[in-house]
């Protein structure tokens, strides 16, 4: 019986599919996955990658995310020298690394620096869920929490895009353990005041979730993101039961109690600057 | 012995052949004494070769063993004057977690732990110790309580992992676990941590963030079980003996990789053969981290609890063109 289960999901995991749905953007058209529209790929872009027809959010990666969201010319990367080891000696490791980093023009799965939004200074960090499904290894702990120590040092605040499927296997403990690296930086950020915005997007899940993406002093998410611990099969086998449509996706979350808010793509830069200057001006009195 | 291992066959068959031996030898008049004394120096050899040699997946089954002791057999073994407490003061109290106030050799402290059940009624009642969001939150109550009068805070991990259901989801199991990774990464007071059985991913890290990490030597910690890494990486959940040797998951594994400061010897044949034995051992480590601690100023106890966690990982800098 248990085999029965692992057998199923071998459908669930059909490689082609994604790469398929991933191959569509770099063309010059455009299949609205959700309302199943046509469109020119420069017609999305030009809305932040939502559908113009039902609002669908594409995934952005990490580069387009700071290109819309920080001023023109204001960002500064940080710590783009930072590559993966080996440590479990996997094989063919590196070669996806490598493989992904040409893909994607970036190191690792997530991008960080500092820049400012309508002049308000922050520091930043998005991942990508380009690069090894925006897994979180080794470096993406590193990278983090030294953006967390920057923001720290630099008293400035720190906004953070997550899109990931949670800890990279291939690094075995050694990833499990970056979720507890970020979250005593945060802790340590927490305790001398600073301003931590989460701002989770599609997807979110297992130890991403279950660490940074959690703690922001204000928790926001994009709409229909998938944002949960553990996976929905998972939790079907376990249970018994089948779950609702809205399950783990954003709404769900908002309507736990879970979330601040849920903020579509077009009100991002707006909403993400309000917050800055009320926080400015807080400091000011201070 | 009711339950016995695969890897451990020979030595349980040839300990009551030795048995059967006695047996026959007081019951009768045969006199098998020499045989029996050649049988039990074999039995020694036997013994250090098959548990001397235990490979990854022989300790995987070993954490898992039926009897292996929880964390509420090491509290009433190591500790004085425990009192459990109940409830997160949010929803309901949940029993894969159990913690309260005790004394260790005089010294008030809190305890903490993950608590499997010892049968299938005892499994239900404590949901075979995968905690749900209010567990996490109980810890974190009691762990917050300990600090505010200077107690230090022991745990005890052993978990499969955090339950993944439907109503642990809906009440926040990722913030559940998130909060307390960076609410005891700030605890005033000492943190010490054991593994006792399995170490299962984010449900373990949820009570085991610290000053010092402890692992019984036949205890596991890993970012997946080796039947999940089997199902992901090559598609068939057969093979999680293989994963269990590629994943690195035992205490030594982890000593290498610098994620825990020690491994505990256990007793030869596991932590089951000799409760009490084991307790002392695990409490002469609980002893030297609190002598080693105690004197911390708070600055220096959290600085140095982010220098431990600071430098985990397998990083490198290259120069970019």
């Amino acid at each position: 019986m248990i085999k029965d289960i692992f057998n199923k999901k071998r459908k669930y995991a059909t490689i082609t599919k994604q790469e398929e749905h991933e191959d569509v953007p770099e063309g010059l058209m455009v299949k609205c996955p959700s309302c199943r529209k046509i469109y020119y790929r420069k017609e999305i872009e030009k809305n932040l990658l939502t559908c113009p027809n039902c609002d669908y959010h594409h995934q952005m990666s990490a580069p387009e995310r700071i290109g819309h969201l920080l001023d023109e010319g204001s960002f500064e990367e940080w710590d783009q020298d930072l590559v993966s080891e080996n440590p479990l000696q996997f094989p063919d490791y590196l070669k996806k690394i490598e493989k992904d980093q040409k893909k994607t023009g970036i190191n690792e799965g997530v991008v960080t620096g500092k820049g400012t939004i309508n002049g308000n200074l922050t520091a930043i960090a998005v991942m990508d869920a380009r690069f090894r499904m925006g897994s979180m290894g080794s470096v993406v702990g590193e990278k983090i929490a030294r953006a967390i120590e920057r923001a720290n040092e630099l008293q400035i605040p720190l906004i953070l895009f997550t899109a990931s499927g949670g800890a990279r296997m291939q690094e075995g403990v050694l990833s499990l353990m970056q979720m507890t690296k970020t979250s005593v930086a945060l802790e340590r950020f927490d305790r001398s005041g600073g301003l931590f915005i989460s701002y989770m997007t599609n997807p979110t899940t297992g130890g991403v979730s279950a660490s940074f993406a959690s703690l922001g002093d204000y928790n926001f998410a994009e709409p229909q993101a998938l944002i949960g611990f553990a996976g929905r099969r998972i939790i079907e086998q376990t249970i018994r039961e089948k779950l609702p449509d809205d399950f783990q996706t954003a709404e769900f979350l908002f309507k736990h109690g879970q979330l601040d808010r849920v903020i579509p793509r077009h009100e991002m830069k707006g909403t993400l600057s309000t917050i800055l200057e009320i926080h400015q001006i807080g400091d000011g009195i201070k | 012995m009711k339950h016995v291992l695969p890897f451990e066959k020979p030595v349980v068959e040839l300990r009551q052949k030795i048995a059967e031996l006695k047996n026959f030898t007081s019951e009768s008049d045969v006199d098998l004494t020499e045989e029996i004394a050649t049988l039990e120096s074999r039995l020694e050899r036997l013994e250090q070769e098959v548990y001397g040699n235990m490979t990854p997946w022989d300790r995987v089954q070993m954490a898992r063993h039926a009897e292996r002791p929880t964390t509420l057999d090491y509290i009433n073994q190591i500790f004085t004057d425990f009192l459990e407490m109940h409830g997160d003061r949010y929803y309901g109290d949940d029993e894969a977690i159990v913690g309260g106030i005790a004394k260790f050799q005089g010294q008030p402290v809190t305890v903490i732990g993950h608590q499997r059940g010892k049968d299938t009624k005892d499994n239900l009642r404590r949901n075979f110790g995968m905690p749900h969001p209010e567990g996490y939150r109980k810890a974190l109550r009691l762990m917050k309580q300990a600090e505010k009068f200077n107690r230090p805070i022991i745990t005890f991990i052993d978990t499969k992992g955090a339950y993944p259901g439907k109503a642990a989801e809906e009440r926040g199991q990722s913030e559940a676990i998130a909060k307390n990774l960076r609410e005891m990464a700030g605890l005033t007071v000492p943190v010490i941590c054991v593994v006792i059985g399995e170490g299962g991913s984010g449900g373990a890290l949820g009570i085991s963030v610290g000053d010092r990490l402890y692992m019984l030597e036949n205890s596991t910690y890993s970012v997946i079980s080796p039947e999940g890494a089997a199902a992901l990486l090559w598609k068939d959940s057969n093979l999680a003996q293989k994963a269990a040797e590629s994943m690195k998951i035992t205490s030594y594994d982890l000593k290498e990789l610098e994620v825990i400061d020690e491994v505990i010897d256990e007793i030869q044949g596991g932590a089951h053969r000799d409760l009490e034995k084991q307790s002392e051992s695990i409490a002469y480590y609980i002893k030297r981290s609190l002598t080693e601690l105690n004197g911390l100023m708070t600055d220096e106890l959290l600085d140095k609890r982010w220098e431990k966690y600071k430098k985990i990982g397998a990083v490198t800098s290259v120069v970019q063109s």
